[in-house]
């Protein structure tokens, strides 16, 4: 008996991106572990964004036009709020985001260099409906822009 | 050991744009369990991200990051075949580097 070859070719995509389901989280303690150097835990922990901005060393700072802060008017889910902020202001070299009312509300601090845009896209939690900051750092200098997202299921609960 | 990273990177005209995509908890330390216990916090803290053996973006991150965090970015001044390393460490010191080359 004659095997017939494959006539069929099954191309399966090689990755798609997004399939990241099962995520195994094994309990790796390592009792010695300690904290990243550079993390600013002052500004990370700071339940309000006065305290956070304080730990940033951006307690003064400008509202501007040219840092644009794009956010959706309504998250359906507080889980994941796409954002996506760009500074024009010359010479950024570094953004952070923050949502105001989140029990910490420093979301993340961006520094750019060596060619990099500043801009940057991420996902943020959001506990309830809030104003998201954006703060740019340049030459020294911190400028702010925020836009209210009305949230309608909260991203920190449980 | 966490699962790898997702990362992409292309050229559009003269600006590289890079995207990654990260498989963490972010566990906000917020949280309870069905018996009433908070779950301790567990996120990714810091981030770099090299794009041809230049530090192009060094990241602190907190709790209000989702879920598998997704970072896109953009640089100049790479070109396609230049190498992208990212890397991030969490609170419990377990860390990952993952690499992908410029498309």
């Amino acid at each position: 008996m004659e095997m017939n070859p494959a006539r069929r070719t099954v191309l399966r995509g090689a990755s798609s991106l997004g399939a990241l389901s099962a995520l195994v989280l094994a309990g790796v303690l390592k009792p010695t572990a300690v904290y990243a150097a550079e993390w600013n835990k002052a500004a990370f922990e700071a339940k309000d964004t006065a305290g956070a901005l304080k730990g940033m060393g951006a307690a003064a700072s400008a509202d501007s036009k040219d840092l644009v802060l794009k956010v959706p008017d309504i998250a359906e889910n507080g889980a994941v709020v796409p954002v996506d902020v760009l500074s024009n202001i010359p010479n950024t070299t570094s953004i952070a985001i923050l949502v105001e009312k989140n029990p910490q509300p420093l979301c993340a601090q961006f520094d750019f260099a060596n060619g990099a845009l500043p801009e940057v896209a991420a996902r943020l939690k959001m506990g309830q409906t809030s104003l998201v900051k954006a703060v740019a750092k340049a030459d020294g200098k911190f400028y702010t822009a925020q836009k209210e997202v009305k949230v309608t299921v909260g991203g920190c609960g449980g | 050991m966490a699962d790898p990273m997702k990362i992409r990177a292309q050229m559009k005209g003269d600006v590289t744009e890079v995207r990654v995509l990260m498989g963490h908890a972010m566990e906000t330390g917020q949280r309870k369990d069905a018996a009433g216990k908070a779950i301790p916090a567990h996120f990714i803290q810091s981030m770099t991200v090299d794009v041809g053996g230049k530090r192009m973006v060094d990241a602190q991150i907190g709790t209000s990051i989702s879920r598998n965090p997704v970072f896109g970015f953009k640089m100049k001044g790479a070109k396609a075949g230049d190498k992208v390393v990212v890397s991030w460490v969490d609170n419990k010191g377990d860390k990952r580097t993952d690499e992908a080359t410029v498309a």
